[in-house]
């Protein structure tokens, strides 16, 4: 099976630090994929290199084959890649469904099917009933569904998540899990996560990244990887292991 | 256009008819002073929708749209003056002209990513030195200014816009309408929803697939034809044009007090503005001068004031209070 997502040797350097040193990884079409690792391990500028947010000074992304790396932002997206914010971007001063509607209208020819689609997402995410609120007055658990079902909205083959999870109560992010399971599932969306809340992963991905200082410390399925001596000394911490 | 009207209540309809039904038919009635006043209550609505459009939807704020009139007028009435072509016709010259100042200011920002309060002063420079240029300019008598002559053979000319009070009263009052309606319009499609998305949130705009720089550009080209239209009425209603009036920096600023008193990124908040200020500067002029108060600029300090008090009173501005209090929101699509 050919990779959905293909990243090789993706490398970016802030002055003096190397934020990503040569990370390499392969998403399969179909998969959940995590990247989780300690705070500034260099997951986000990851992120914003594979979404066309920030360019890499070293190494190629490639989408279904095709080079994607060096695009702008809205190109990437153009080609089939929905992203979040780890710091929610809603459009405040919009209504909930205003917001999704202006995502869906990426792939509608004309506003009525844009809305129509709007509200199919709003629906999967558990917003229908908030869409005719101003998107500045949702909750942050409400404002981290907005963000997934704006991205979603604009029928991405690969959906880029930037810890939706955080923030959210313990039954809140179950509530995420499932509706992610439920788009990866019935819809066959891609999921590449990045996440820290340890449970959610283990219940969604079906492989795993861990990134230490810029660097891949290890790579597997998850189960595999939280054995690693090296991911618990560096993030996960003795204690996890059990 | 039918997706418009259904999307207003019955009040709003009935509110909409009757009004342009009274403003039609006002001439019957009322003196060319009154006139004369709703037709600058017009042309500030027009001119002001245009740059609603640019600021209020789509979030870039230009201080320099005083450019876009002048270049239209002076386009306008150099073609009538120099080569008898009349403004129908010139108009076409005088949007190309406007739009590809407002490209290249729009491109100028937008490429180099000059944004906000910057991209403000680059749209005041660019009115600057055409200002100067003009200043210097012999072809349109430079400082001394550029007059369209009274012909009494020409009178009645409507095709020429060579008419009295009533002509340019009906013209406004179109320009007006068809300016609110074209805004409407652009606000409820695609583009509209994507200068929205791009004035609450560049990056997550892009994120979602939207070009930035094309659908900013498109706002401020869309704006700056716009208001050279409001420049070609300007010319042929005020049959003078000097550098120094119509470039200045205070006609940016009066072109924009009414959409913001009125209500940014609305479809009617220019007009309520505009119907709001412009009486309220007339009434101001007759008070002082009845009270014989005529030190300078007493009219600019009451002027300040009433603003001042209409933003601390509303501040998001007048027609978003009426439609809340008179219940003219219409209906949600």
């Amino acid at each position: 099976m050919t990779a959905l997502l293909a990243a090789t040797n993706l490398s970016k350097r802030f002055r003096g630090l190397l934020a990503v040193d040569g990370v390499s990884f392969e998403v399969a079409a179909g998969e959940i994929f995590a990247v989780i690792g300690p705070n500034g391990a260099g997951k986000t500028t990851l992120f914003a290199m594979i979404a066309g947010a920030l360019a890499a000074d070293g190494g190629t992304v490639t989408l279904s084959g095709a080079r994607i790396d060096g695009l702008t932002a809205d190109t990437v997206c153009r080609r089939g890649i929905g992203r979040t914010f780890q710091n929610v971007r809603p459009f405040a001063g919009l209504s909930v469904e205003d917001n999704v509607t202006i995502g869906a209208l990426l792939r509608r020819p004309d506003m009525r099917s844009a809305r129509m689609h709007a509200r199919t997402v709003l629906e999967a995410l558990d917003l229908a009933d908030r869409r005719a609120v101003p998107a500045s007055s949702l909750t942050l658990p409400d404002r981290k569904r907005l963000e997934v079902a704006r991205a979603l909205a604009t029928d991405p083959k690969l959906l880029l998540l930037d810890e939706v999870m955080a923030g959210l109560r313990p039954t809140e992010a179950d509530r995420m899990v499932s509706i992610l399971r439920q788009l990866n599932r019935d819809n066959g969306i891609t999921i590449l996560l990045i996440e820290h809340v340890m449970r959610a992963v283990m219940a969604l991905a079906s492989r795993v990244l861990v990134l230490h200082h810029g660097a891949t410390i290890a790579q597997g399925a998850p189960e595999v990887v939280v054995r690693d001596p090296a991911v618990i000394a560096s993030y996960l911490g003795a204690e996890a292991v059990g | 256009m039918n997706d418009l009207w259904r999307s207003l209540d019955g009040r709003g309809r009935t509110v909409l008819t009757c009004v342009l039904a009274i403003l039609i038919a006002l001439p019957l009635v009322a003196d060319r002073y009154v006139l004369s006043v709703l037709t600058l209550i017009f042309y500030f609505a027009y001119v002001g929708q245009a740059w609603n459009l640019m600021m209020g939807y789509a979030g870039q704020l230009s201080l320099g749209h005083a450019l876009y009139v002048g270049l239209g007028g002076y386009v306008s009435a150099l073609l009538w003056l120099k080569l008898g072509i009349g403004p129908w016709l010139g108009v076409f010259a005088a949007v190309a002209v406007a739009a590809a100042f407002g490209a290249t200011i729009g491109w100028l920002g937008f490429r180099f990513g000059i944004a906000g309060v910057y991209f403000a002063l680059l749209t005041i420079a660019f009115a600057e030195f055409t200002r100067i240029g003009f200043d210097h300019l012999e072809l349109t008598g430079g400082a001394a200014g550029l007059f369209l002559p009274f012909e009494e053979k020409r009178v009645g000319e409507w095709w020429n816009l060579r008419g009295g009070q009533l002509l340019f009263y009906y013209l406004a009052l179109a320009l007006a309408s068809g300016a609110v309606l074209l805004v409407a319009l652009i606000a409820r499609s695609r583009l509209g929803y994507r200068w929205l998305a791009v004035r609450e949130d560049e990056t997550a705009a892009r994120a979602l697939g939207i070009d930035a720089f094309a659908v900013k550009m498109a706002a401020v080209v869309i704006s700056s034809a716009m208001t050279a239209v409001g420049g070609v009425f300007y010319a042929f209603y005020y049959n003078n044009l000097f550098p120094s009036q119509v470039f200045e920096i205070s006609r940016s600023i009066e072109l924009i007090l009414a959409p913001i008193i009125g209500g940014l990124g609305t479809v009617f908040g220019p007009v309520i503005g505009a119907f709001v200020l412009t009486p309220l500067g007339e009434i101001l002029i007759a008070a002082t001068s009845r009270l014989g108060v005529n030190a300078p600029g007493v009219k600019a300090v009451f002027y300040g004031i009433t603003l001042i008090a209409i933003i601390c009173l509303m501040p998001s501005g007048v027609w978003p209070r009426i439609a809340e209090v008179f219940g003219l929101k219409g209906r949600v699509p």
